[in-house]
């Protein structure tokens, strides 16, 4: 990747970071932390890395993507809004009556969701299925999903765990948004998952661990995953909740609370002096 | 005709029709008992066990079907609809999803194994969640054509199927099955029994008691549970004017509190419901929980003659 091309990635991703907070902002609800500690992995898979078109969202060639940690859901719509497949204007209508853009990923109403997702655990199953249809099928699409490291609590996704490797599932990639904070604070206090790398290392899985905020990083993770055969890999994504907006970053408040008008004000004009200064590097 | 139990019936139907539709079955390490073993004999390529994990089973069914896939994940009723009932509501239903859900083992005539493993909640469960079909066949060519309905329709169904051997009642050449319609199979004036799964040769056993005491009983089979037949039950209700229900099932929730609620909102007659009344089952031999819980002939006779008196 050219220094260009990562400029542009950082462009779309704090794009993305502003489509997720209008979001948020507009339902007065939702989840940004999460969302913005997610959206520069999710920038790389829907800019870069997923074999995808906006105008044929349901080929059946297409690569995969599955939010597990479904709360999230705003930077996902802002991601799929920036690549086209329903108009950005649409992010301020997020929770509201009537809307498609559900409070949680709705795979029947919103356009390039592949599966329902919300209740933590069950969207890496979901990926397993997908990843195993592949095989079954011989195609050769690749499944994504993205998992909380407060997710990793469900008794559930160790059994996700324990299925991949055991069908050889490496066509699956997921991803662990290790941001180290749940609602009730730090994941560690509240019933720690750790060591999260020695878990999915000791159930069969490549392990490897990622600044989740570099796209050098991050690409070069991913195609390591893509390389690797016999078995699923996990990316552990060292992240920063509420990534790009100073006074969310690492503050496990801002997990489940929208920002009221000022705050709103002032996260936008700092991802637009973001904005600005990425045009200048261009 | 023999005696045969439901869940053989699945395992045969699964293995039949995997030759016909590209079906993939999933199990939680129960596919002796489930009878699922019978379609991974002869297509290993396409069975899956999950282990015991039927949380992480229903969402990997749910995954594959997303792909086009359609898909059977198989368990004891407890595991598939008690155990795994939120997956089965957010991964499955709520996405509509092409899965069937095998569940064998239902109600207390699983027998010796005890409360813990004799589902009576089942119906219930998957009676609340939008988009579930619901089938509770009363013996085994009825199942192999609930299996075979059960693939050709589009979404989520849950197949109730018994671990003890049944009475065949029905000729699958002639028996005509379809999701969603009672089935009159006694004709009557007096009284209507609705009775569904291995309750129905009991309601006619019940039924043919009664004639030789002057009383003519209309039996109806009501394998699908959800959505229910409301035709059927008014029309019941209308021509014999009470009503008794029979399940292998909790009173509350099931086939009665279905029935109870068409009748109610269209056109209420006096009616019984014949089931486990709100109680944990114990272990034992089939046929003597039967009498300690009231699913027998006899019962169903006696609430017969109690609806009769509030005519």
């Amino acid at each position: 990747m050219d220094k260009q091309r990562i400029t542009e990635l950082k462009v779309i991703a704090a794009n993305v970071r502003k489509d997720a907070l209008t979001a948020v902002h507009a339902a007065a609800s939702g989840h940004p932390g999460g969302s913005l500690s997610i959206a520069d992995v999710l920038t790389i898979l829907y800019f870069e890395v997923m074999n995808i078109n906006p105008e044929n969202p349901k080929d059946p060639d297409r690569d995969r993507f599955v939010l597990s940690k479904g709360h999230c859901a705003p930077a996902l719509y802002g991601v799929l809004a920036e690549r086209g497949y329903f108009p950005r204007e649409d992010m301020a209508t997020f929770r509201k009556t009537g809307s498609y853009l559900q409070g949680h990923p709705d795979m029947k109403s919103v356009p390039g969701i592949d599966m329902s997702s919300g209740s933590l655990g069950q969207g890496v199953c979901a990926a397993n299925g997908m990843a195993l249809a592949g095989k079954i099928d011989s195609k050769p699409y690749r499944v994504y999903t993205i998992l909380g490291d407060g997710e990793l609590e469900e008794g559930q996704v160790w059994e996700a765990a324990m299925y991949a490797p055991h069908y050889k599932l490496d066509n699956l990639t997921a991803f662990v948004d290790f941001n180290g904070l749940q609602i009730d604070g730090d994941i560690a206090e509240v019933m720690s998952p750790l060591p999260i790398d020695e878990k999915f290392a000791a159930f069969g899985w490549h392990v490897i661990v990622s600044d989740a905020h570099d796209f050098e990083a991050l690409l070069s993770a991913i195609n390591e995953a893509k390389a690797t055969k016999g078995k699923p890999t996990v990316i552990i994504l060292k992240s920063i909740k509420g990534k790009g907006v100073s006074f969310m970053e690492n503050n496990a408040a801002w997990h489940g609370a929208a920002p009221n008008d000022e705050q709103f004000q002032q996260a936008m004009e700092e991802l637009d002096q973001e904005l600005d200064r990425l045009k200048k590097e261009a | 005709m023999g005696k045969v139990a439901t869940r053989e019936a699945y395992g045969q139907a699964l293995a039949e029709f995997g030759e016909k539709y590209d079906i993939v079955v999933l199990d939680a390490d129960l596919s002796k008992s489930t009878k699922t073993d019978t379609f991974k004999k002869k297509f290993p390529d396409r069975f899956f066990n999950t282990g015991i994990a039927e949380a992480n089973m229903m969402s990997t069914a749910a995954g594959l079907a997303t792909c086009g896939k359609i898909v059977f994940a198989s368990s004891f009723a407890m595991f598939a609809a008690g155990r795994a009932f939120e997956q089965v509501r957010n991964s499955i239903c709520y996405p509509n999803l092409n899965v069937k859900i095998g569940a064998t083992h239902a109600g207390i005539s699983v027998g010796e194994d005890g409360a813990t493993h004799q589902c009576l909640e089942d119906i219930g469960l998957m009676r609340t969640i939008p988009n579930m079909v619901i089938i509770n066949p009363a013996d085994k060519a009825e199942s192999i054509l609930a299996v075979e309905a059960a693939i050709k329709h589009n979404g989520p169904v849950y197949l109730r199927f018994g671990r003890l051997a049944v009475p065949e009642i029905f000729d699958r050449e002639t028996y005509n099955f379809e999701i969603g319609k009672g089935v009159e199979i006694a004709k009557g004036s007096d009284v209507s029994i609705i009775a569904t799964g291995l309750m129905v040769p009991t309601a006619l056993e019940a039924a043919e008691a009664l004639t030789k005491e002057g009383i003519s009983a209309r039996v109806i089979n009501m394998a699908t549970i959800k959505p229910i037949d409301s035709n059927i039950i008014i029309k019941a209700a209308k021509e014999t004017g009470a009503i008794v229900t029979a399940e292998e099932h909790n009173i509350i929730g099931g086939l009665g509190s279905a029935v109870a609620e068409v009748l109610c909102e269209n056109f209420p007659v006096p009616m019984k419901r014949v089931g486990t009344k709100d109680v944990f089952g114990q272990s034992g031999k089939p046929a003597e929980l039967f009498e300690i819980y009231g699913l027998t002939a006899e019962n169903i006779v006696k609430n017969v003659k109690d609806v009769l008196k509030m005519k």
